[in-house]
């Protein structure tokens, strides 16, 4: 292979790996956004959706097929289950914490990842599962590069949910209410904004875009298990700082640009797929270091 | 409703922080379709006053209704679903927004759309996005600064800021519209402007308003009631010609630096 071939095949892993940090990523920066939690249960929530589309999926695929469409309809599924999910944790963890001081809630989130993580931990063992779905192996065949069909219908998918999330995001009264919400919360509640309905809807769409990620990644590698949220949690507030947290353009760009960074740093020579997580926490401190406000972000200017 | 009830009506409200009495056993009422003014001394407890009709502050005790409807315990946004909208003393836009996006948060709260049909998008929830975004440009066209619609909030000039906001709390369709020192900070030209529209906000939109002002001029040239509030009790109330001449008005305000502007 030549060095073009390698870097378009890179082009296309990186892409795939930075469609599911920016999926993540999106939740942790809206989050973050509406109720200034760094939510570090988010790479959890992600686990518990790709266990709820395992489940859904070896329900579904005797009727369906474990082919996308059994994964379609998995996802759909956990996107809505994991979604109520989020909101739970918000109203039963969160929401009586949110006057307590920053770093109250900042350890109340570790204690849910910990109860996430721990219980399906103990409901499975700390087994792998084998997601059993059947994806087959086409793709389209451009000369010199191969690209999947997986690959192509997980990328779109992650583009379709991204582009849906931005339409409402600017075009509906709740996405418009929560950019208000992240700017004043208390503004908002005399614009007669239920902010509690909107910090549960952010959650609610938050984790289901965790869920999509957490199914389509265990259909794609193969297999979930209890601890698959972790490192891509990290990953994904990686990508969220990179972008700029709180900015929802931010964690796109972010998740896609951490994505290719990985898997083009594992092609340099004399560094292998090993040290990519190095590189993707030293990219994180440099960018701490030189635009702590992120490639997207603004600074937070206090008011009087 | 009767029409003889008052539209807003505050029956012995008593506000304290820390034992601190901050309002002390409070009576006072707005009528329908009048600009009323609260006046008094810097700290006097004018803005608490405000802050307790709109559910920020929660009063000891006391009752406070709008329409007949008590506001005692609501949260605020269901206090300004009630009917209540308010500006503030220093200009608070969502940042990073533009005007008429601004303007178009104030009717997030007469929206019926939930949550789903906005995240599915479906036609209802469209067409609502649609009439908010007509009633937003009608606001802002009302106040006079349609063509800026487009532009980040914070970039507009000081006066315009102001008028933003305002067509913000007009937005959420209120019965009655506090103004929290809306003359601040304009200038001559600015303030007659402001007294036009504070006018037209009561004759044509048939809303009441309600402002605090430090502007006495102001203040007598457009008021039809006013009541004096100092230490937290209401020392006086009545036409504007009744509260300059009462003795009670002018020693509360020679005691302080600025008592000359009532005289």
């Amino acid at each position: 292979m030549s060095v073009f071939d390698i870097f378009l095949q890179q082009l296309v892993n990186g892409l795939v790996l930075g469609s599911f940090y920016a999926l993540v990523a999106l939740g942790y920066t809206m989050i973050y956004g509406v109720v200034k939690l760094l939510n570090f249960a988010h790479g959890d929530v992600y686990m518990v959706g790709g266990f709820v589309g395992f489940l859904v999926l070896s329900v579904v695929a005797p009727m369906v097929g474990p082919g996308w469409t059994g994964v379609a309809v998995s996802m759909v599924v956990a996107m809505i289950a994991v979604g109520f999910l989020g909101v739970v944790i918000q109203r039963v963890a969160y929401q009586p914490m949110l006057n307590a001081p920053r770093l109250s809630i900042l350890i109340t989130a570790l204690a849910v990842s910990l109860v996430l993580q721990n219980g399906v931990l103990t409901l499975t063992h700390g087994q792998y599962q084998p997601m059993g779905a059947d994806l087959g192996f086409g793709g389209v065949n451009l000369g010199l590069l191969f690209i999947s069909y997986n690959q192509m219908i997980l990328v779109g998918t992650a583009a379709a949910l991204m582009i849906a999330l931005e339409l409402f995001v600017s075009r509906t009264q709740y996405g418009r209410a929560m950019r208000a919400i992240s700017i004043d919360k208390d503004m908002c509640r005399l614009m007669g904004i239920n902010v509690t309905a909107v910090i549960a809807v952010t959650f609610f769409i938050g984790s289901a875009l965790a869920a999509a990620a957490g199914t389509m990644a265990g259909a794609y590698y193969g297999s979930v298990w209890y601890f698959m949220g972790f490192l891509i949690g990290i990953k994904a507030f990686t990508a969220a700082v990179i972008g700029g947290i709180g900015s929802i353009p931010g964690a796109m760009l972010g998740g896609l640009i951490l994505g290719l960074l990985e898997s083009f740093g594992t092609q340099i020579p004399g560094i292998g797929s090993e040290w990519k997580d190095v590189f993707s926490f030293a990219v994180l401190i440099l960018v701490l270091v030189l635009k702590p406000t992120g490639l997207l972000g603004k600074s937070e200017q206090e008011r009087m | 409703m009767s029409m003889a009830l008052p539209l807003l009506e505050l029956r012995g409200v008593n506000l304290s922080f820390a034992g601190n009495t901050v309002l002390d056993n409070v009576d006072f009422s707005v009528g329908r379709d009048v600009i009323v003014s609260l006046i008094g001394p810097n700290g006097a407890g004018k803005t608490s006053l405000f802050n307790c009709i709109t559910g920020f502050y929660k009063p000891q005790s006391g009752s406070i209704k709008v329409d007949g409807h008590e506001l005692m315990g609501l949260k605020p946004h269901k206090v300004t679903q009630a009917g209540i909208a308010r500006t503030f003393q220093n200009v608070r836009l969502f940042q990073q927004m533009t005007v008429l996006e601004n303007v178009m948060s104030g009717s997030h709260c007469r929206s019926r759309a939930g949550a789903i049909s906005a995240i599915l998008g479906l036609p209802s929830q469209r067409r609502e996005e649609a009439a908010i975004r007509a009633h937003a440009i009608e606001c802002l066209e009302f106040v006079g600064i349609a063509d800026e619609m487009d532009r980040d909030a914070t970039n507009l000039a000081y006066g315009h800021q102001r008028r933003v906001e305002i067509a913000r709390a007009l937005a959420t369709r209120p019965k009655l519209l506090l103004l929290d020192e809306p003359a601040a900070g304009l200038n001559a030209g600015e303030k007659q402007d402001l007294l036009n529209l504070i006018g037209r906000i009561r004759d044509e939109l048939a809303i009441s308003v309600l402002l605090i002002e430090h502007d006495t001029g102001m203040v007598m040239k457009i008021s039809e009631r006013i009541s004096v509030l100092d230490h937290g009790v209401i020392i006086a109330e009545g036409a504007p010609k009744e509260i300059q001449a009462n003795p009670k008005v002018i020693e509360a305000y020679l005691g302080q630096d600025d008592g000359e502007d009532l005289l």
